[in-house]
């Protein structure tokens, strides 16, 4: 197979083939997603709790990974923070991914007029820009998670679409798919039962490495102050609260959620691209 | 004279410029068994294809028990009806099975579109016995199985949907011979307890000697040839039909007379062609 994922220039040259490397990143995303999961059981304080006595102050017994300029425990807002930083990027994927594969494979299958008009109006989507379109939809509706999730959303749906789309088309010249429509099985049923099974590997492969990018980008949006409310613990904005410390000489609370974020983008991008290559060799 | 099952006349079938098909005219008797041979790029696929449905014909008419199957079939009970008419055997037995369904729930998948109210598991043993195929191999994915294995599990789905005529588009071609000596066995004991029709494409004479009664043989589309197999294979009317049986190595066979013999051929028909136009 010759699909290609989309990825972003600056990621596209990290090579999953080396085995450590993958480990390593499938390693970090389990680590990410179980803390995300246990974080109220992990977290070693409330993450709002307010400790003015020891602002800005170090790593301690206390306080593991320090304390932030407006005296928060760090670990426990980067802990809890899993949580909202993971289930934005989860509810982009999965609407992304769910109305992607709808469009993808009745542009694919149908071909003709259908293709055209599905096709074209999902490349205006790209035209636009995922981010301007988050800002435009928070700035009506106001900050909440929702908005911005359903933004990129819409976003990050050409780009499965187009794969759906192309997987499709090679999908359906395969004999087996004429022996069912000889059989007397309608489109929906081969589509349902067949394609859509056939090609999920590749697709769920393109949605893991939109996962990351979808939590970089909302982190973005948070950190502009559109996302999470305020108080709401988030990687995203622990960097924005954290970045006046930083000027005052105490950048562990701002430096370490941007650490956070690189690493589970990198890490699941690599695990996509691995899980895309697995299935390219298995087909051959 | 037995019924005629399938009657094809005057199918044409363009593509760009190349005519794929052209006039072709057979009939298929009930439970008969005809040959349609011809080098690649004849038109013996397409014109499989369109019998079957997967390709509109430009011109023409595919007839079953004397009803139209030509136009395109519109809802649930008349794409039923259309697939227990006709059903296709596919070349390649690796690409026609969808490799992640096992035997068992692609004949299921068959039988409950079919028939929704037979008992499905007993129905499912017959059919794997009846292709010879033991029950081990039903929950096997196609991966698992060999090509003849595979090739007996696509005989076997065709069967599940009762046609009155199954096409077998070079159903053979892709096995090595002693694989192939099995399924055409097994194809003609079917044949004799099912009485399906039989029509077979392939390259293939030897195919064609052991397993129908009447063959056509085609060129660039038209039928060149047609009549009893026994009699076309041992007096070939048509240069055609001669080379074709001169093509098949046996003992002092000169592949350079042959190629000789292609380019005169070619050579008075494109002559002839030319006068027509």
């Amino acid at each position: 197979m010759t699909t290609v994922l989309t990825r972003r220039p600056g990621l596209a040259r990290l090579r999953a083939a080396r085995q450590p490397l993958y480990l390593a990143c499938l390693g970090f995303v389990v680590l990410v997603v179980l803390a995300a999961l246990l974080a109220p059981w992990l977290a070693p304080g409330d993450p709002n709790t307010v400790d003015l006595g020891n602002v800005l102050a170090g790593p301690s017994a206390d306080h593991l990974l320090g304390v932030d300029a407006a005296g928060r425990d760090t670990l426990s807002r980067l802990l809890l923070g899993a949580r909202t930083s993971l289930i934005g990027p989860l509810g982009v994927v999965v609407f992304a991914t769910l109305a992607g594969v709808a469009v993808g494979v009745a542009a694919g299958w149908r071909g003709g007029w259908l293709d055209s008009v599905l096709s074209r109006s999902t490349e205006l989507v790209f035209a636009f820009p995922g981010m301007l379109l988050a800002i435009l939809i928070v700035t009506v509706y106001g900050e909440g998670l929702l908005a911005p999730v359903l933004a990129l959303a819409i976003a990050y749906l050409p780009y499965v679409s187009r794969l759906t789309r192309s997987l499709v088309l090679a999908e359906r010249e395969r004999p087996y798919v004429a022996a069912y429509q000889v059989q007397g099985h309608s489109s929906l049923q081969i589509c349902l039962r067949h394609v859509i099974p056939n090609i999920a590997p590749v697709v769920l492969a393109q949605s893991t490495i939109n996962f990351g990018y979808a939590l970089i980008d909302l982190a973005g949006l948070s950190y502009l102050g559109l996302g999470v409310p305020a108080l709401t613990p988030d990687w995203g904005r622990m960097v924005f609260d954290g970045q006046t410390a930083i000027q005052r000489g105490y950048p562990l609370s701002a430096l370490l959620p941007c650490l956070v974020i690189v690493l589970t983008v990198v890490a699941f991008n690599v695990v996509g691209e691995r899980w895309a290559d697995q299935v390219a060799r298995r087909d051959r | 004279m037995p019924d005629t099952v399938l009657e094809v006349t005057g199918l044409r079938r363009t593509f760009g410029t190349v005519r794929a098909v052209d006039d072709v005219s057979f009939t298929l008797a009930e439970g008969g068994s005809l040959g349609i041979v011809g080098e690649s790029g004849s038109g013996k696929t397409s014109t499989a294809r369109i019998i079957v449905g997967l390709e509109r014909a430009d011109a023409g008419q595919v007839l079953l028990h004397g009803s139209d199957r030509t136009a395109r079939a519109r809802g649930k009970a008349r794409r039923l009806a259309r697939a227990r008419q006709i059903q296709l055997v596919f070349q390649d037995p690796y690409l026609s099975l969808d490799p992640r369904t096992t035997v068992e729930a692609a004949l299921r998948e068959a039988l409950r579109l079919h028939f929704p109210d037979i008992d499905h598991a007993r129905r499912i043993t017959e059919l794997l016995d009846q292709v010879g195929l033991g029950t081990r191999a039903a929950s096997a994915l196609p991966r698992r199985l060999s090509g003849g294995q595979r090739q007996r599990v696509a005989i076997a789905r065709a069967l599940a949907v009762e046609p009155a005529v199954m096409v077998l588009d070079e159903a053979v071609a892709a096995l090595d011979v002693s694989v192939q000596a099995q399924v055409l066995n097994l194809l003609a004991d079917i044949r004799a307890q099912t009485g399906i029709g039989y029509l077979f494409i392939t390259h293939d004479l030897g195919v064609v000697r052991c397993v129908t009664d009447d063959v056509i043989v085609m060129r660039h589309g038209r039928i060149v040839e047609s009549g009893p197999t026994a009699e076309v294979l041992a007096t070939p009317q048509h240069p055609y039909t001669r080379l074709l049986l001169d093509s098949v190595p046996r003992p002092g066979w000169d592949p350079r007379q042959l190629a000789a013999a292609r380019r005169a051929l070619s050579l008075t028909t494109n002559r002839g062609n030319s006068t027509d136009s």
